[in-house]
């Protein structure tokens, strides 16, 4: 009888192989008196470097295989083992109380691990787990125990283990391991992001994996659903060789797309952006090939943090993405705190309606030094590369031509200074408020753009809070009151030759694309992980077919009438 | 001896990255070096040690250099616990 167990879903893809059942070598530790505790100490140090030489060969390995922030955990084990508090004390204890090297390191590493897993950060935290790896490195060479058996696969395995510690997965052959499954481990733990950057499936945190396999069983992984089956069945074999087989189509399918432009099959260029949340977003962003980043939202800088960030941190982090993404462009929203998102070191009174209330560019035209600062930072950012600054929940033309007006103010005041910003930027608004989407043929002779914030949009246009489940229904995309108002905002922009883009969720909806295709939207931007299958689909698709079906989708009464009738005429083509 | 206040200017604080950046740039030179936070004697080429301090952004502590290259040290820690990378 097969088995199912279930975890976290940690990478996706299947695999289907024999369990390898990866132990942690015996490290049992004695304490021995010794005599002489010279030729001890030298003992400790002859282990101390066959370990440095491991991991110095690991890095070089890592930076060639993985990339070189994936070999950064490694130089921080080396740092560890040429820490002199570290091997000094060993030393010390081992010459003042006559111990042993093995008990000695344990002993003074244990109290290290101790000290930092108390600390409540959970960084932290995890640096006690690179301790221990490194330790156990080294006590492995003193007791004469072979370190992890990883390096030594000659068939195709799935790992089955309690956690991989950084050591194991660099040691991962990916020629055998075709997947692992933990006992520990949430989606962002080490091993989990260690399993996505090498695409290999992965689930982790089942709690009892490793007691429920016996060595070489047969175990299919499914890292879409997060589940493992232990001695699968016949027929659950042959679904899941299915489902492999049409994953690994698929995935080949969409990689051949990451350098494409996105064109619809009558030649028609639209750009597919990625919507992003802290600078390191950037590499996905360009591995799922983003031609541009049409949403960066600024809150991060601002969250989990005491005060204000500086303008040269903000600097910085605009700097980095702007780089990054070269020619591309790269929409960066200025601060959108207030409603649910609020900073702890900014008092901000309780609200009635949070939503409708002192928020985004409401609440920076009356805090503008907050305002101002950002400003600055983007400002000079502007010179790394192709900025567009875009102003949220902008309702009224006053509040746009203030933001405006403040934002000329500073980079007058930085060019006095002498220093250079860019003339090329431009600066648009975010069109969430249906007072803004009425009004966009007043906006679109002063904006440089338009970026629709469909999740805002459709709440404020249905009057429906998209947290309260009991009005959850009325969260309606394809409505018809919501695409009217899509289609007086594109018209409107593209009347004064201004581009118009969304970076709502609705964008990689895949039934939402064919009819904003067909209103003629202009970028569309969503979450990294969306942009393949959206050029995909783009690729088969006909703009002069979808820009036909509008006059009749805008005149149907329901959103499911709407609906039905996408679905429909996709079966078609 | 030299011995200055710094008030530490990096984003994430001397976490990660900057604590290994500046073991690395300590153990380059020959002088002993020491941090002192609230009193807190903390050993400049230890790793393990400036974790464990857990120094955040704008906190002030006391670098101390000691040794044939004490001036040339201060001046690239000092850099170091300042400026980003």
């Amino acid at each position: 009888m097969s088995q199912k167990i279930t975890g976290v879903k940690a990478s996706a893809g299947i695999a289907i192989g024999k369990a390898f059942l990866l132990t942690t070598p015996d490290l049992q530790i004695n304490t021995v008196a010794i005599e002489d505790s010279e030729s001890e100490i030298q003992r400790f140090q002859e282990a101390l470097a066959r370990a440095k030489n491991d991991l110095e060969d690991i890095v070089l390995r890592v930076e060639r295989e993985m990339g070189t922030d994936h070999a950064d955990i490694f130089k921080a084990h080396l740092l560890v083992l040429e820490d002199p508090e570290l091997v000094d004390t060993v030393k010390d204890k081992i010459s003042n109380e006559k111990t042993n090297a093995e008990s000695a390191l344990n002993d003074i590493a244990q109290a290290f691990i101790v000290l930092f897993e108390q600390m409540d950060n959970e960084y932290m935290r995890e640096r006690a787990a690179d301790i221990r790896d490194v330790t156990k490195r080294v006590l492995s060479y003193l007791l004469g125990v072979p370190f992890a058996g990883l390096g030594e696969l000659t068939e195709e395995v799935i790992i089955v283990a309690d956690d991989l510690t950084p050591s194991d997965t660099a040691q991962l052959d990916r020629r055998y391991v075709k997947g692992f499954v933990t006992d520990i481990g949430g989606r962002t733990s080490h091993s989990a992001i260690m399993a996505r950057s090498l695409e290999i499936p992965a689930v982790v945190g089942t709690q009892g994996i490793t007691r429920a396999v016996q060595p070489a069983t047969l175990v299919i992984l499914d890292g879409h659903e997060g589940i493992a089956i232990i001695d699968p069945s016949e027929e659950e074999i042959a679904v899941y060789k299915r489902k492999q087989a049409d994953y690994e189509a698929q995935k080949a399918e969409l990689a051949k797309l990451v350098n494409d432009k996105t064109v619809t099959l009558d030649n028609h260029h639209v750009e597919l952006a990625a919507n992003i949340g802290s600078p390191e977003d950037v590499a996905g962003a360009i591995a799922n090939g983003a031609e541009g980043v049409g949403l960066f939202r600024t809150e991060f800088l601002y969250m989990g943090r005491n005060d204000f960030p500086t303008e040269e941190e903000q600097y910085v982090a605009y700097k980095h993405v702007l780089e990054h993404m070269g020619d591309r462009p790269v929409v960066i929203r200025t601060l959108d705190i207030g409603g649910d998102k609020h900073l702890s070191y900014l008092a901000l009174p309780e609200e009635m309606n949070p939503f409708l209330g002192h928020r985004a560019i409401r609440l920076c035209l009356d805090n503008q030094e907050l305002f101002r600062t950002q400003l600055r930072a983007l400002l000079r950012a502007s010179v790394h590369g192709n900025l567009k600054i875009m102003f949220p929940m902008i309702a009224t033309l006053e509040e746009f031509r203030q933001a405006k007006a403040i934002l000329e103010e500073e980079k007058k005041s930085l060019v006095n200074r002498g220093i250079v910003v860019s003339d090329q930027y431009e600066v648009g608004i975010m069109i969430e408020i249906p007072a803004a989407a009425l009004m966009a043929d007043q906006f679109a002779r002063e904006v440089d753009f338009f970026s629709i914030g469909t999740n805002d949009l459709i709440q404020y246009t249905m009057a429906a809070d998209r947290m309260n489940e009991k009005v959850a229904y009325l969260y309606q995309p394809y409505h018809p009151a919501v695409l009217r108002l899509l289609h007086n905002v594109i018209k409107a922009g593209h009347a004064q030759n201004k581009w118009v883009g969304m970076c709502g969720e609705m964008a990689g909806d895949p039934i939402a694309i064919p009819i904003l295709l067909g209103l003629g939207l202009d970028e569309f931007s969503m979450s990294a992980g969306s942009i393949l299958p959206a050029r995909q689909q783009l690729s088969r698709l006909r703009v002069e077919d979808a820009a036909k079906q509008i006059d009749t989708i805008l005149q149907m009464s329901t959103s499911a009438q709407v609906e039905a009738f996408v679905k429909e005429w996709l079966e078609r083509v | 001896m030299v011995e200055k206040k710094i008030v530490v200017q990096l984003a994430q604080g001397l976490h990660a990255r900057p604590a290994a950046n500046f073991v690395k740039v300590a153990t380059t030179f020959s002088s002993e070096i020491k941090i002192i936070k609230n009193e807190k004697n903390v050993n400049g080429k230890s790793i393990m040690g400036i974790m464990a301090a857990a120094i955040g952004k704008g906190e002030e502590i006391t670098l101390i250099t000691d040794g044939a290259d004490e001036q040339e040290a201060m001046t690239a820690l000092e850099k170091a616990l300042t400026e980003q990378e």
